[in-house]
């Protein structure tokens, strides 16, 4: 029986990626593999919403800005702990991303994909109106401490940074995997499939579409708190139509309607970009869209695709 | 036995991680290199600044041809952050603890900085000269370990203040200013150079949103306050609306323009060249388009190096002569480090600096520094539009770069 296809393997894998690293890696790689699981929270929510349900969304970055500024003020004015700012976070961008999902009812594939494209476009605007300034510091954003370990565990900031955020992207990945296995996760695909048949089977269509918005942003926007506690400091320029593009490339990449890709497209979207500044400073970006060309080309069905590929495999 | 291999194993992959520190004299020294950590945008919207970052590379590939600093080749470690704060504070992280560099030079962004600000002053790491034109780089109080370099807006206010105060000390001022940090570091300015008498020189301030359409109506209100001067801190789209619509209401105002708004091309231009006649804005580097400066020694000094370090590379973007400019002040800063390298010397030295020529920028300005004064250039020279070009005037004016 292969390792990667055991059915203990996602426990066995979650024990590793919380140990190891803690043994052997420096500060700064522990960083990069908390913003590793940030973006695979992100890319997961992105996920449920267009892998799974079908509705296109280049606009998550919106929520994930909403998620980071709501823990950054919270933080800020307010001095509430960094843990406790995760919920509000999470119940406020559940709200908005509701809103969203309403009007989005109406329209289908690429309308959708623009109308949530302009969010992206509008996010860093919004964020620098002079009504919020106050609390949003404007331009300037916001710089917050970075959390220690708290019950004098003997970890450094980083290294508990790092459990924090992989303790709560592991309960959300186990949501999420329990909710796409389900009826939920059923229905959501036989929207995205075939919605005639769906509604003709009494799924309420309107009411999963909404729901699964609410749902996505929910999960973008606590990656966008813990993304903010990684790194300290919020802006709007950081939030822009690149963020989402980054998120929809680690979905594609990663591979649609799959919970394991997600962390692959994290792993992606967080390593190849310095990669491709390793290998030309003359032009990054090329580099870049040619290795994301590459992957097309060989794994059209994303990086989850080759787990599949292994697993069809006899043991 | 099986135990005991993997504690070798783990030993050993311990020993792999820690950086090779070996014969640092200090952090990021070592007996033949010193390593300098840049982050600049090379990918993304705003990948035009990357040339900077290629003549910072080729300059210190030239000092190293050259002998390097004290005896040691300069490592210069320019990555990519795509104008991303999130990207800046990776990258940074990267080159402080993976690769363990004696300082950073020159990162290039507003917000970008912001986000490294606190993290490199915690580390007693020194942010040397950093490339964005806010004002609150020069705060050795609370951020002992940053320095800009480049005139903040708030000195160009400052400056244009100055300057109104002498030739009509009797002026009613009207300023328009973009509602935001830019804008409002030059009420700031203005308010730093007039003092107490701000209150009696200022007839209306208006500010506007970058979101609005047009400023016609900011215009028509500060015509009606009676204004004589007007200081326009506006980014190029409102500058060129402004300078029309002044123009079109037959008024005609002692016109200051915040020097981002300068450009021909962009403003001048839309605006009409015949609308724009005698407003004034600011400058400090020589425009090496400009036919005045071609026999000038540090401008041909800049061409050559250009040419020989540089082959290809478009002469008239303004990127290159800034870079250029700068680097010479972080060799007048190494010049008076001498042989201790130590981060708590460098930035001793950064807030120290002796006036020094930097051949590109305008005669007489000369970067230097005191223990409270961290804003490296606090003069510029006005100039003035003729119809045609700008054209410098008067004397080389101080700001006071509180």
């Amino acid at each position: 029986m292969n390792l990667i296809t055991s059915r203990y393997f996602p426990w066995v894998f979650l024990v590793a990626v919380a140990v190891l690293p803690l043994m052997f890696a420096s500060d700064y790689k522990l960083f990069q593999f908390t913003m590793v699981v940030v973006y695979a929270i992100a890319v997961l929510g992105l996920n449920l919403l267009t892998g799974y349900n079908g509705q296109v969304s280049l606009g998550n970055g919106a929520f994930y800005a909403i998620g980071a500024y709501v823990t950054a003020i919270m933080m800020d004015k307010w001095d509430i702990p960094y843990w406790a700012t995760i919920p509000f976070s999470a119940v406020i961008c559940a709200g908005v991303g509701f809103l969203i999902g309403l009007p989005a009812l109406r329209l289908g594939g690429m309308y959708l994909a623009l109308t949530t494209f302009a969010l992206a476009v509008a996010t860093p605007q919004l964020l620098k109106y002079k009504l919020f300034d106050d609390y949003t510091g404007g331009v300037q954003g916001i710089v917050i401490n970075k959390p220690d370990a708290p019950f004098g565990l003997p970890l450094n900031p980083d290294q508990w940074l790092y459990l924090f955020a992989l303790t709560v992207g592991a309960i959300l990945f186990i949501l999420a995997t329990n909710l796409v296995r389900g009826r939920i996760g059923r229905a959501m695909r036989a929207i995205r499939d075939q919605p005639l048949a769906a509604e003709a089977m009494g799924i309420d269509i309107a009411m999963f579409k909404t729901r699964t918005f609410a749902l996505s942003a929910m999960f973008t926007g606590i990656a966008g708190s813990l993304g903010a506690i990684t790194i300290q400091f919020v802006a709007p320029d950081a939030f822009g139509v690149p963020l989402s593009l980054t998120f929809f490339v680690g979905m594609v990449v990663g591979g649609g309607a799959s919970i394991g890709g997600a962390i692959m497209g994290a792993l992606f979207i967080q390593f190849i970009p310095n990669i491709a500044d390793e290998i030309s400073k003359a032009a990054p970006g090329a580099v870049y869209g040619l290795i994301l060309i590459a992957f097309m080309f060989l794994l059209p069905g994303g990086l989850a695709s080759l787990i599949r590929i292994l697993k069809r495999k006899p043991a | 036995m099986r135990r005991r291999t993997l504690l070798t194993g783990i030993g050993s992959t311990a020993l792999l991680a820690t950086p090779h520190i070996a014969r640092a004299q200090w952090p990021g020294v070592t007996a033949d290199e010193i390593k300098i950590g840049h982050t600049i945008p090379y990918s993304g919207p705003a990948s035009a600044y990357g040339v900077i970052g290629h003549a910072h590379t080729a300059f210190f590939k030239m000092l190293n041809e050259q002998g390097g600093v004290a005896g040691r080749k300069v490592n210069f470690i320019s990555l990519d952050d795509g104008y991303l704060p999130p990207k800046t504070v990776e990258q940074v992280r990267r080159l402080v603890e993976q690769d363990g560099v004696s300082f950073m030079f020159s990162p290039l962004g507003t917000a970008n900085n912001t986000a490294i600000q606190k993290y490199l002053n915690q580390k007693k790491i020194p942010q040397l000269f950093v490339a964005t034109g806010a004002d609150k780089w020069g705060n050795p109080k609370d951020f002992p370990w940053t320095i800009g370099w480049q005139p903040s807006y708030r000195t160009e206010a400052q400056i244009y203040a100055k300057y109104m105060r002498k030739e009509k000390p009797a002026a009613k001022l009207g300023v328009l200013y973009q509602n935001d940090d830019f804008g409002k570091d030059y009420l700031i300015g203005l308010k730093d150079a007039l003092g107490a008498d701000y209150a009696k020189f200022i007839a209306k301030e208006v500010s506007y949103e970058i979101t609005d359409a047009t400023i016609d109506s900011q215009a028509v209100t500060l015509r009606e306050s009676g204004a004589d001067v007007l200081v326009t801190a506006a980014t190029p789209k409102f500058a060129a609306q402004m300078i029309r619509k002044v123009a079109d209401m037959d008024w005609k105002p002692m016109h200051f323009l915040s020097n981002v708004s300068a450009s021909v091309g962009s403003v001048i231009k839309p605006a009409g060249v015949e609308k724009a006649v005698g407003i004034i804005t600011s400058a400090y580097i020589k425009d090496s388009t400009d036919p005045m400066w071609a026999n000038d020694p540090g401008i041909k000094a800049w061409r050559e190096w250009m040419n020989k370090w540089m082959p290809g590379a478009d002469q008239t973007d303004g990127g290159y002569l800034a870079a250029y400019g700068l680097d010479q002040t972080m060799i007048q800063l190494f010049k008076q480090c001498g042989k201790d390298l130590s981060r708590e010397n460098i930035m001793h030295q950064a807030g120290n600096l002796q006036p020094h020529d930097c051949g590109v920028l305008l005669p007489g300005i000369q970067p230097n520094t005191t223990p409270t004064n961290f804003h490296p250039i606090r003069q510029m020279q006005l100039s003035k539009w003729d119809g045609q070009s700008w054209k410098l005037f008067g004397e080389i004016i101080e700001g006071t770069g509180a």
